[in-house]
């Protein structure tokens, strides 16, 4: 087999290894699907009456449904890959690594086995809290070919914020620190345009909120859904995500290929 | 090119490796024939762990020259991790996954064909004795279960060289005497097993060489019985019951150290029977009383504590009062 051959076989191999773990630790994996499916009931029926009421033409919990899924989308996405910090601390922390590094493997294979697997994860629950968003009564005016590029955008989304996670996991000590490190992501979400309109908070704020990468990629999603003009919110979307995904990637295989020289017992 | 008789499975020469301003390994060599178990004892933190790490590719050496089966570990460290297996301090196996989702786990990524990690994965299930647990997942082995396991995962590759780092620390007896079955007949089928061990019986029982390692040096190197024979003859005890005759006793035989808290005197011996007779009777005719004798004949603990430094030196090093040899021990550190 040829040097590609190897890194495809053992990335599969990882990734399996991966999934295997996702479905023997239910109880995280139903968490992080469950958890933006949680706050998607709670922000429709519980906050969504008076929410919907300041939402301006579209008025009412309808409107805010209509509103928050695209905040919820991006939820979904911040809490899967808390799971991908964790998995990969706890690898990184345990013995399993060294075998690993002592085996003719392809290297990178360890990463890439999570990367996918959690990949997976972040779409098969992006899938349930859209099921559940229609069950709901969501409704989008975006035709098929405005779903195919908010899925594409989530995708890429996803992928930047995973490879964040991976290089949390690596720089983190404990797998405490790995799982804590990523809540950070999930408060991001509620300081953006996800829940509601920036225009509504204090100034400072505000900036705050309109320059992070959320509210770009919420915005552009929530524009596709809504049949809204996108304008350049997606540019600015699609920039950070590829920022984010080169920044984190060329980090945690820094992170990965140090470990080898630090250790000392 | 490799796999000739009288081959050597490693060789490491001059390794040098600092953590910071901490030299961990100062110019160690070691040499390891193909097919041989080869012992590195040392207490903790003498750097056995580190060794086992640089030359299984695990951390690189600030300096000197490792092979593997004639394999370079800098330069080659891929055709290095190709013949290794490394069973380290810390159980290597997958705690999510069950005992046979390991060992396939090891199989696939060994590149073997389904057919061939299948029937790999049976018979080191039979061989290590955990057929019946194949299928629970590891949260449900004992410490003894998951070692095993952790040694089957290494073997599943057929590795032709083997670092045991402390293979059998925290293990009970029943468990260790296995593991000691194992490795010699892993060694017996040719492979070359470096050992790293604290417990001196072990290094007995398994290795044809022995080095001792003491901060990062290889302060003595042999057979067990040459090492033992560094040592010779062992020691008389003497224990008596009060200052004076300790005192009067030493004055008589100046090539014994004496112990003034705990009353003892060491007196070198070779362990016969007339040299002991000739002792007790030499304290007799001056009257002196000794209360009781004890004679300890030479094992590698005494090799261990005479090489490594940091210990009371008895009567071999004749002249040196147990105080000078317990601060040397001291400034030694």
């Amino acid at each position: 087999m040829s040097t590609l051959a190897y890194t495809v076989s053992d990335s599969r191999v990882m990734l399996r290894r991966n999934l295997k773990h996702q479905l023997r630790y239910p109880s995280m994996t139903l968490m992080l699907i469950g958890m933006p499916i949680v706050l998607l009931l709670l922000f429709v029926y519980v906050f969504g009456g008076q929410l919907g009421a300041g939402l301006g033409v579209h008025q009412g919990r309808g409107a805010y449904l209509d509103y928050v899924v695209p905040g919820l989308m991006l939820v979904t996405v911040a809490a899967a890959v808390q799971g991908t910090s964790i998995m990969v601390a706890m690898d990184m922390t345990g013995g399993i690594i060294d075998r690993f590094r002592t085996m003719a493997i392809a290297r990178a294979s360890v990463l890439t086995g999570h990367v996918l697997g959690s990949f997976i994860q972040t779409l098969a629950a992006m899938g349930i809290l859209i099921g559940v968003a229609f069950a709901l009564g969501f409704r989008s005016a975006g035709g098929a070919l405005a779903w195919l590029a908010v899925l594409g955008l989530l995708a890429l989304i996803a992928f930047a914020w995973i490879w964040l996670a991976v290089a949390l996991g690596l720089a983190a000590k404990s797998v405490e620190t790995a799982s804590n490190t990523p809540m950070i992501l999930f408060l991001l979400v509620f300081l953006s345009s996800g829940f509601v309109r920036t225009n509504t908070m204090p100034v400072g704020l505000r900036q705050f909120a309109e320059y992070q990468p959320f509210s770009p990629m919420v915005d552009t999603v929530r524009g596709l859904l809504t049949g809204a003009p996108v304008g350049d919110h997606a540019i600015v979307a699609i920039a950070w995500s590829i920022g984010i995904a080169i920044a984190s990637y060329l980090w945690a295989i820094r992170l990965y290929n140090r470990r080898r020289a630090a250790d000392p017992t | 090119m490799t796999g000739r008789p009288g081959m050597r499975g490693i060789v490491a020469t001059d390794v040098c490796k600092s953590f910071g301003n901490n030299l961990v390994l100062d110019k160690v060599s070691l040499a390891v024939d193909e097919g041989t178990i080869f012992a590195l004892l040392g207490p903790n933190g003498a750097g056995k762990t580190t060794i086992v790490r640089i030359l299984s590719t695990l951390i690189q050496a600030d300096s000197g020259d490792m092979r593997i089966a004639g394999h370079d570990v800098v330069t080659d460290p891929d055709g290095v991790r190709a013949l290794i297996g490394v069973t380290g301090q810390f159980s290597a196996v997958d705690n999510l996954l069950t005992g046979t989702e390991n060992l396939q786990l090891m199989a696939d990524l060994r590149h073997l064909s389904p057919d061939a990690g299948r029937r790999r994965v049976a018979e080191l299930l039979e061989q290590f004795d955990l057929t019946d647990a194949a299928d629970n997942l590891l949260s449900t082995y004992s410490g003894g279960m998951r070692r095993r396991l952790d040694l089957a995962m290494t073997l599943v590759g057929q590795p032709r060289v083997i670092f045991l780092d402390e293979p059998t620390t925290g293990l009970d007896p029943r468990s260790r005497l296995t593991m000691w079955e194992i490795v010699r007949e892993l060694a017996a089928a040719g492979v070359t097993i470096l050992l790293t061990t604290q417990n001196l019986d072990e290094a007995d029982q398994l290795a044809g060489r022995i080095a001792v390692l003491d901060q990062g040096r290889i302060v003595a190197e042999g057979t067990p019985e040459e090492l033992k024979n560094r040592i010779p003859g062992g020691h008389v005890r003497l224990q008596f019951a009060g200052p004076d005759s300790l005192r009067q006793a030493a004055g008589l035989l100046p090539a014994s150290t004496a112990d003034n808290d705990r009353l003892v005197l060491k007196v070198p011996a070779d362990g016969t029977v007339d040299s002991l007779r000739q002792l007790l009777d030499g304290l007799h005719q001056e009257g002196i009383a000794a209360e009781r004798v004890s004679i300890h004949t030479s094992d590698l603990d005494d090799v261990f504590l005479a090489v490594t430094g940091s210990h009371v030196v008895h009567g071999l090093e004749a002249g040196g009062s147990d105080v000078e040899s317990t601060q040397e021990g001291v400034a030694a550190r």
